[in-house]
């Protein structure tokens, strides 16, 4: 994928299957690695399949048909220099911890991370999304539960509030760019 | 800057038009965007937000925009599937925001499908 923002919204469609109520992204960049969370709290993965799912190429006895996207998101992180970790716990959530080494030819620019959060709301407008960033110049976080709060019954979906969304989180990442 | 007071009228206006929107949900158009790993690597999310902005643009109020996980052909995403009630589904293949916005133009306001773009003239 060319964009880690694409991979974000990948990892956290993941999520959103696990039947997750709070989805929680956070981007920090800081001592040279720029750094990407997605937690949920969905229905998680017991350990064994919380491994057969990050090296599906190493396991030699699959049954079913594995997935991409986390092996993508892992490969993406090393190929840098970087780092992956995926915990899980059944019943409790998932959280996958990819670092990326700043400035490296591979690392994937950030992209159009605006479009991701507003594309994983429009999505599933009944769960509560977290986005924050974080930088040596500041941090910035929006917390779909404060709009919720100011939309009453109105809502996240409702194209006004997509629109408006949008709009808050592009002036609000460009003030400290990760 | 904005802020999150703003949502408060935005809220306003909002619940106008949800009046109008949910008298007949049943009977909406539906507009499926494929978002699972092939699609988002091939394009999907810009796709998917020109589909929610043409329909918003023109304020189709009985039209709703969703997304779905795999359609099952990745080499011919982004995927976008067509449901207009009491007719088959129409099924869209590599979809550009420029491609998908036809579509809502042609196909779903002037149910007119657009034939070269579907999955039947893609094979
Ligand atoms: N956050 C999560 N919570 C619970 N299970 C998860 C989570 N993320 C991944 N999984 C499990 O791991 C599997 C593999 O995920 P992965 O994203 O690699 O592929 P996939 O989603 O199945 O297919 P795709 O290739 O479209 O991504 C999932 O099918 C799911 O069973
Ligand atoms: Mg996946």
């Amino acid at each position: 994928m060319k964009e880690l923002s694409l991979h974000i919204l990948d990892i956290a469609q993941n999520s959103l299957t696990a039947g997750a109520s709070l989805v929680e992204l956070s981007l920090t960049r800081r001592g040279g690695l720029l750094t990407a969370v997605i937690k949920d709290n969905g229905r998680g993965m017991t350990p064994d399949m919380a491994a057969r799912v990050t090296d599906p190429f190493t396991t030699t006895r699959t049954t079913r048909r594995v997935g991409l996207g986390l092996p993508l998101w892992k490969l993406a992180a090393e190929q840098t220099g970087g780092s992956f970790a995926l915990e899980s716990a059944p019943g409790v959530g998932t959280t996958v911890t990819a670092a990326f080494v700043h400035g490296h030819i591979d690392t994937p620019p950030l992209g159009d991370i605006v479009g991701t959060v507003v594309t994983l709301i429009q999505g599933a407008p009944s769960v509560d999304f977290v986005y924050r960033q974080e930088t040596e110049d500041g941090a910035f976080a929006l917390d779909t539960r404060d709009l919720r709060r100011a939309l009453e019954d109105v809502p996240l979906d409702s194209p006004d509030v997509l629109a408006w969304v949008g709009e808050y989180l592009q002036e609000q990442t460009a003030l400290h760019p990760v | 800057m904005k802020s999150i007071e703003e949502l408060k009228a935005i809220r306003e206006k909002a619940r106008g038009d949800l009046n109008l929107r949910q008298e007949d949900i049943g009977n909406n158009t539906r507009v499926v965007v494929g978002m699972a790993t092939c699609g988002i690597a091939a394009g999907a999310r810009p796709v998917l937000a020109s589909c929610v902005e043409e329909v918003h643009r023109r304020g189709l109020t009985d039209v709703t925009v969703t997304q779905t996980g795999c359609i099952g052909v990745c080499r011919l995403e982004p995927i976008v599937e067509v449901f207009v009630p009491g007719e088959e589904k129409v099924t869209y293949v590599n979809m550009t925001p420029e491609k998908a916005a036809q579509v809502i133009a042609e196909h779903v306001v002037n149910h007119k499908v657009k034939t070269e773009y579907t999955i039947g003239a893609n094979q």
